[in-house]
């Protein structure tokens, strides 16, 4: 009961953190707004010359570039979120004072997480779907269920985008230093949630691929549930199958990390 | 004569500075290879999305991959060395809220040049490689009939890219001077631009076409002057003397920019404390 209240002051610490830079967030929107607008035309000459690419037809598209801008900073697709933070704290030795509190460390993390991604959805992510919804052709269901099935696909997004991020930022513990596997972070996260390209519109054996990873929970299961694409109790245990197998694996490395933790500078 | 020394005492510190960045970012060679090697694959994904596109299509608004290559090797090799040069311009902002800009003010350099090389980061190097991979294989594969003064325009559109990219850069900077936290917008047309400038202008809107030919002039950069090399129409039926105007606009740009970042300079209030 008590755990329950800690990691929601956590996360609500989490978002106050991340409101309190108004004019950062004001300028996020407006340069998501501005990537999501040269995205939807490349997007639809892509679909004029290949009409039902992907299964997708025009609108589905561009619905799918204005969701990817409203995820983009929600789900730290190229990093800069929760692991940030823990890289830095491993690397200068302060996570020993994280081990010593009388919270569970990962929990602790997704819950900061989770409420940064809180944030990010009503402070930066909204308002560009909404431009995009007036502007442009969207393909948006009118009744609640779908959107109901969206919200719980949000919610596992978040928990699969934070387990992720969480295993490369364990991994300073043996590298001490981020920076390379923030690069690497940066790099899957662009291309395989499918920023670059809606997943199912990559080409033969590499789309297989690319549908079956951890990533492809991140935009393209909550973008089908939403346009109803995908039955959403499929997409749900996708998304929780990934969840729980990378949160596990998770713990496995943290409890590796944390027996063979030597803080430096002390 | 004083604006000439100015000038060069301007390049020297720069130099300097950047010299120092270099041998600092040298004394980790493996960090450095692979950052420079991280940083080619990070701009290099979007090469990647046009790679995929067309393994679906065989033209895209009516061009075809050799000539996409060709605007997006442009693009990015332009872009890549305005931000080798300048870069590091998106600190800015933080420099600002915790007061360090001040140091830069009283140090006996011109501030453009010591902003310029701050954190001068040599594996943007990853950039330019990439984009000029890109660049020399849509001209050796791009159908073209090749004049002199289509192969010289190439590397003429190239420099003035670059100035016309740096000038952004620049006013971008101005730009946080009197919106320190809102340096994320200066991004909307520096990475925003160049990922424009990749695709074909058939692709968009004329409305967005005309914006970045009259407003922020960012299709001189490439769209102007490859519509005369691969024999294109004009965007929005622009005379065809423009092909050859790169030059022109981009000395009009940056003279505009080191207009705004002397205005910023002068109108900067420190925040005291």
């Amino acid at each position: 009961m008590g755990s329950g209240r800690l990691y929601a002051a956590v996360a609500a610490g989490g978002f106050r953190r991340y409101a309190t830079y108004r004019a950062a967030t004001v300028a996020g929107v407006f340069t998501n707004t501005v990537f999501g607008v040269i995205l939807v035309y490349t997007y639809l000459a892509l679909w004029d010359e290949r009409p039902h690419l992907g299964g997708y037809d025009q609108t589905q598209a561009v619905t799918y570039v204005w969701l990817g801008q409203c995820l983009y900073a929600t789900l730290a697709i190229q990093g800069g979120g929760a692991e940030k933070d823990l890289m830095e704290r491993i690397r200068t030795g302060e996570i020993a004072v994280d081990l010593y509190r009388p919270a569970d460390l990962q929990m602790w993390w997704l819950a900061g997480d989770v409420g940064r991604a809180l944030f990010q959805m009503l402070g930066r992510g909204v308002i560009p779907f909404a431009f995009g919804a007036v502007f442009f052709p969207m393909a948006l269901p009118t009744s609640v269920t779908p959107w109901a099935a969206f919200v719980v696909t949000l919610l596992l997004a978040t928990v699969v985008s934070f387990a992720i991020r969480y295993l490369a930022a364990l991994s300073v513990f043996w590298l001490m230093d981020g920076m390379g596997v923030n690069q690497v972070l940066t790099v899957t996260g662009i291309f395989f949630s499918g920023m670059v390209l809606p997943l199912n519109a990559f080409p033969g054996a590499l789309g297989e691929v690319v549908r079956v990873l951890p990533w492809a929970a991140q935009i393209q299961m909550p973008a089908d549930v939403l346009m109803g694409e995908t039955d959403p109790l499929r997409a749900f245990a996708f998304q929780a199958a990934w969840a729980v197998a990378l949160l596990a694996a998770g713990r496995l490395l943290q409890s590796a990390a944390t027996r063979r933790v030597v803080v430096q500078g002390g | 004569m004083a604006e000439r020394s100015a000038l060069a005492e301007g390049l020297r510190a720069y130099r300097l500075i950047a010299g120092m960045w270099m041998r600092s970012s040298m004394t980790y060679r493996t960090s450095f290879v692979v950052t420079v090697f991280g940083n080619l694959t990070v701009t290099g994904l979007d090469f990647v999305g046009i790679l995929l596109m067309f393994s679906q299509v065989d033209s895209l608004g009516g061009w075809s991959l050799p000539e996409v290559a060709f605007l997006y090797g442009l693009s990015v090799t332009a872009f890549g060395i305005a931000d080798l040069l300048l870069g590091s311009m998106d600190v800015l902002g933080a420099r600002m809220r915790d007061g360090s800009f001040d140091t830069l003010l009283v140090r006996p350099a011109p501030v453009l040049a010591q902003v310029g090389a701050d954190r001068f980061a040599l594996r943007r190097l990853g950039r330019i490689t990439q984009g000029a991979v890109v660049l020399c294989w849509a001209l050796v594969s791009v159908d073209v009939d090749w004049s002199a003064a289509k192969v010289l325009l190439v590397p003429v559109m190239v420099v003035s890219g670059a100035a016309i990219f740096s000038a952004v850069f620049v006013a971008g900077a101005a730009f946080q001077i009197f919106a320190q936290d809102a340096a994320e917008v200066q991004n909307a047309f520096t990475y925003g631009g160049t990922t424009l400038l990749q695709y074909p202008p058939s692709v968009f809107g004329e409305d967005l076409v005309r914006g970045v030919t009259f407003m922020v002039p960012l299709a001189f950069v490439n769209w102007v002057p490859s519509a005369y090399v691969l024999g294109r129409p004009y965007p929005i039926g622009l005379p065809s003397w423009a092909a050859f105007a790169s030059p022109l606009v981009a000395v009009a740009c940056c003279a505009l920019a080191g207009a705004a970042w002397r205005t910023g300079l002068r109108s900067y209030r420190s925040t005291g404390s």
